[in-house]
């Protein structure tokens, strides 16, 4: 492919839908040799590679004894490989311009690099790129070193609000289910990580049959899939691990009340969401949107911030991941307004629940998420992000294809009926963690 | 790099925004296209042909740096106060009209300028530059308004000052390290001034800078510049130029000696900000300290091999992380600094000894050959890889246009930096790494102590 990044037949957006036939994005599939499957778009605008492998191994595959142990990891990957010491690969790698980045969350741990493709430049690149995957030394020097530096970081977080906020609120929603650990972990979990932990993560872990390779640069088909086969045919090779629990409903809601000093009270307000693939995607997607997800045209920021003044950011969204994600509505506000904002939120979101978006909003909604399409996929990052999701849940190649029919077809009984389903403020978790018990009054003794 | 906090403030959550940005990661300025029309507002055109997208800038050459005392953050609550509502378009219906035209908007505040930005299918040109224009030179500014969105920005300093300690060392540091120019105070305000504003302020200050001749449209994107010209004629060319305040230099007073300032606010560990005074590139062809002080922070900090990563948190562990920051195209004075948190155990006492080492081994030994290439390795990897977002490509014109830099300056930059030696490096270190303009912010951690708010809430409310 050359010239654009994606093919737009008609400059009206609206013609996108009407053209269904044309693939945007043309996206080639196949497995490696190892098992690894891969997903490849090719785009020669740019004299450049990313790739990004990614691997069922996020903080979902930790131990509450073991908490940190799939981010610790990911993190100490790169820093010795191959035979190479942390200082050379990180020589190696400036030296040739290329970036390392790597990704973390509940469900998948993944590691990315971009690089020049003009040819000594990548080969050097891709070659460190391969050692850092399938060759990791785990270096117990290295290890204590990095173990210290992380409990310093996790002991820093958590004097701060927003962690103290998060980690009660997992608690709260998630219980025992690995969800509820924290990828950092915890400074006494972190502390008695041990090498032989590392290295049989590793092992079980990052294995070629659950790799997911996704590449988007100036490379053709061929050069794609040697490279493919580069970086997975001495992956680890085992069994795929064993998988996340389902994630129990809540039987209850429960306010929890946590002091700190803070100016500002930080609050959260939520409960398990949905998985990736839950036939509501769409419905819950497009009717967040106009709940709290659309920023200054959503409800929970027009409530909060634009008639009242109360806070500088109000949202709502969902996660949707394996198991069930959480679906989250925060904010912040001064800490003797807790008790105000927390009140119009919960009368935003009765509200919304028991009689869904308005006609119009849903046509604006619609507007802004088939218009804005083309934004999602404008550059080759934000491509590369779309591939290693399609690849890691496995969605339909034709996921971006069918996104703006996805959207159209919501119907607004549809989005009530999604909410009804999956969201019920009789069962949700509320924290608040810096405030005046005074300033809560009525709102907060739920 | 330094931390997110630096420079500017955003008005959404999703776009917390840094708009000087490190030349190392310049791009060239082929296929831009510029245009003055007569009423003094400039536009600039970069095509992107990659995507039928477009994003669209306008920067008003006013920031906090133009405030005075007394109205400080003035020039951010304005920038809240242009979604609330012209004489034509109502309060909020800026961002709304925007989202259903399948687009993305939002604006920020820095010390050099104000910015204001929508990301859009680039057949919806037409719509942002409508709004633009609209708002260049109708603002309703009511009283109302105002009332409520002083109050979202004192949250929102709160939010992202009052309540994080490694920003107020930050605020500490420059409110110490400057005596006169206006760098000293924050973008956001001193709380104390938000609370005593009044929507005369906000008016004075949209009258006083906010016209055409103050103001460069940026466009980057799918688009035929020749017809964003046209477009921006139409939408743009009615409005009336203004006088412009006078701009006074306020410069800086010569630093004799040494400063240290110290924060305590609840924290685990310590946390330290070095600042040097340091000069800003004014003449691009001429200038070469400034080259050379980028190309230090390089060397420093530019990559993961670099040395103050490596030797204080790989080698001696000294440092959890390390970091510096010098910024060398801006309105103001500059500053080169050095900063870092210490490992459990250790103090900030213990890494500025430590990093003053890693300094002093700077001026009297040099950087090698090797390092310095490495560098450049960076900048001629950002500047392709920079082309893959069309906004960054637009702020890094602007920034530089309000700045008081051509854009085309941009390839004569690159091509500076490619040039600097190691005996330059060398040399600005041994002049500029000095004692007599240092200043030295550390953040005294205190315990949690959950009983006593930091900060007294005012005019407590118990209506419920």
């Amino acid at each position: 492919m050359t010239g654009k990044l994606f093919r737009v037949l008609c400059t009206f957006i609206a013609c996108l839908v009407a053209a269904p036939a044309l693939a945007l994005l043309p996206i080639q599939h196949w497995q490696t040799k190892s098992g690894a499957r891969v997903y490849f778009v090719e785009n020669r605008d740019l004299p450049m590679l990313d790739v990004s492998v990614d691997f069922p191994a996020g903080s979902a595959f930790d131990t509450r004894e073991k908490s940190g142990l799939a981010s610790l990891t990911l993190s100490l990957l790169k820093l010795g490989a191959g035979g190479l010491s942390e200082d050379e690969i990180a020589r190696r790698m400036a030296d040739v311009g290329a970036q390392l980045g790597g990704h973390l969350d509940n469900d998948r741990a993944g590691i990315s690099l971009r690089t020049l493709t003009s040819a000594d430049e990548m080969k050097q690149a891709l070659d460190l790129f391969a050692r850092i995957l399938q060759r990791p030394e785990f270096s117990a020097a290295v290890l204590e070193r990095e173990k210290t530096r992380v409990i310093g970081a996790i002991k820093e977080a958590d004097t701060k609000p927003e962690t103290i906020l998060d980690r009660n609120f997992n608690a709260l929603v998630y219980g025992n289910h690995p969800y509820g650990l924290r990828g950092s972990g915890e400074a006494a979990t972190v502390a008695s990580l041990t090498r032989d932990d590392l290295v049989g993560f590793y092992r079980s872990h990052y294995i070629a049959g659950q790799a997911v390779v996704a590449m988007i640069g100036n490379l053709d088909r061929g050069e794609a899939a040697a490279l493919a086969e580069q970086l997975t045919a001495d992956l680890p090779r085992a069994n795929a691990p064993v998988t996340i629990p389902e994630v129990p409903d809540l039987a209850r809601a429960e306010t929890r009340v946590i002091a700190h000093p803070a100016s500002q009270s930080h609050l959260l307000i939520g409960a398990p969401g949905i998985k990736r693939g839950d036939p509501d995607y769409f419905p819950l997607f497009v009717g967040n949107y106009i709940l709290g997800g659309g920023g200054f045209v959503s409800r929970i920021l027009d409530e909060v911030r634009e008639k009242r003044g109360l806070a500088y950011s109000a949202y709502s969204y969902f996660v949707p991941l394996k198991e069930r994600g959480p679906f989250v509505i925060g904010l912040q506000t001064r800490r003797d307004q807790a008790g105000e904002a927390l009140a119009v939120v919960r009368a935003t979101l009765k509200e919304f629940l028991a009689k869904g978006p308005t006609a119009d909003e849903l046509r604006k909604a619609k507007q802004n998420l088939v218009g804005s399409f083309p934004l999602r996929i404008d550059s080759n990052r934000k491509i590369l992000e779309y591939l290693g999701v399609i690849g890691f849940y496995q969605l339909p190649l034709t996921y971006l294809d069918d996104f703006v029919p996805n959207v159209e077809k919501v119907k607004l009984a549809d989005i009530r009926n999604a909410f009804a389903r999956h969201v019920d403020p009789e069962r949700m978790m509320t924290v608040i963690v810096a405030t005046d018990e005074a300033a809560l009054g009525a709102a907060g003794a739920q | 790099m330094l931390f997110e906090f630096l420079g500017s403030v955003a008005r959404g959550r999703l776009c917390a925004l840094i708009t000087a940005l490190p030349l190392t990661v310049a791009v060239a300025a082929a296929q831009t296209h510029e245009h003055k029309l007569a009423n003094g507002l400039r536009v600039i055109v970069k095509e992107d042909h990659r995507a039928p997208t477009v994003v669209s800038m306008v920067w008003y050459k006013a920031g906090s740096m133009d405030e005075v005392n007394g109205t400080t953050g003035v020039a951010h609550v304005l920038e809240h106060m242009m979604f609330k509502g012209t004489q034509t378009v109502p309060a909020g219906e800026f961002s709304k009209l925007v989202a259903a035209a399948g687009g993305r908007d939002n604006a920020f505040t820095a010390r050099d300028a104000t910015g204001y930005h929508e990301q859009l299918h680039k057949s919806q040109l037409p719509l942002a530059f409508r709004l633009e224009a609209d708002r260049m030179a109708n603002l309703a500014l009511s009283k109302a308004e105002f009332a409520k969105e002083i109050k979202v920005v004192m949250e929102e300093r709160r939010l992202r000052t009052d309540d994080r300690p490694q920003a107020l060392v930050y605020e500490q540091l420059m409110a110490t390290a400057l005596d006169s120019h206006p760098y000293r105070t924050p973008t956001v305000g001193w709380m104390s001034d938000l609370e005593s504003m009044r929507v005369e302020d906000a008016r004075a200050w949209y009258k006083d800078w906010y016209a055409p001749n103050n103001a460069t449209v940026v466009v980057v994107g799918d688009v035929d510049f020749k017809e964003v010209f046209a477009l921006a004629s139409k939408y743009f060319g009615k409005l009336k130029p203004r006088v412009l305040p006078e701009r006074k230099p306020q410069d800086e007073p010569p630093q004799r000696g040494i400063r240290r300032v110290t924060v305590k606010a609840p924290a685990e560990l310590p946390y330290l900000l070095m600042g040097y005074r340091a000069p800003v590139l004014r003449d691009v062809e001429r200038d070469w300290e400034p080259y050379a002080l980028e190309m230090l922070t390089g060397v420093l900090d530019g990559n993961d091999a670099a040395r103050l990563t490596r030797s204080l948190v790989r080698e001696e562990k000294i440092a959890n992380a390390v970091g510096t920051d010098y910024e060398s195209t801006q309105r103001g004075p500059g500053m080169f600094i050095v900063s870092g948190v210490p490992t459990t155990g250790r103090t900030a006492a213990e890494l500025e000894q430590a990093l003053r080492r890693e300094l002093a081994k700077v001026v009297s030994d040099g950087v090698s050959e090797e390092e310095l290439k490495r560098v450049k390795a960076q900048v001629v990897a950002a500047q392709v890889f920079q082309r893959d977002s069309m906004f960054f490509q637009a702020q890094q014109i602007g920034s530089l246009e309000t700045a008081g830099y051509s854009y085309q300056a941009i390839d004569t930059i690159i091509r500076k930096l490619q040039q600097v030696t190691a005996a330059q490096v060398q040399e600005v270190a041994k002049k500029y790494l000095v004692d007599d303009s240092l200043t030295v912010a550390v953040l005294d951690p205190q315990p949690l102590d959950s009983r006593t708010p930091a900060v007294a809430p005012k005019g407590l409310r118990h209506d419920r």
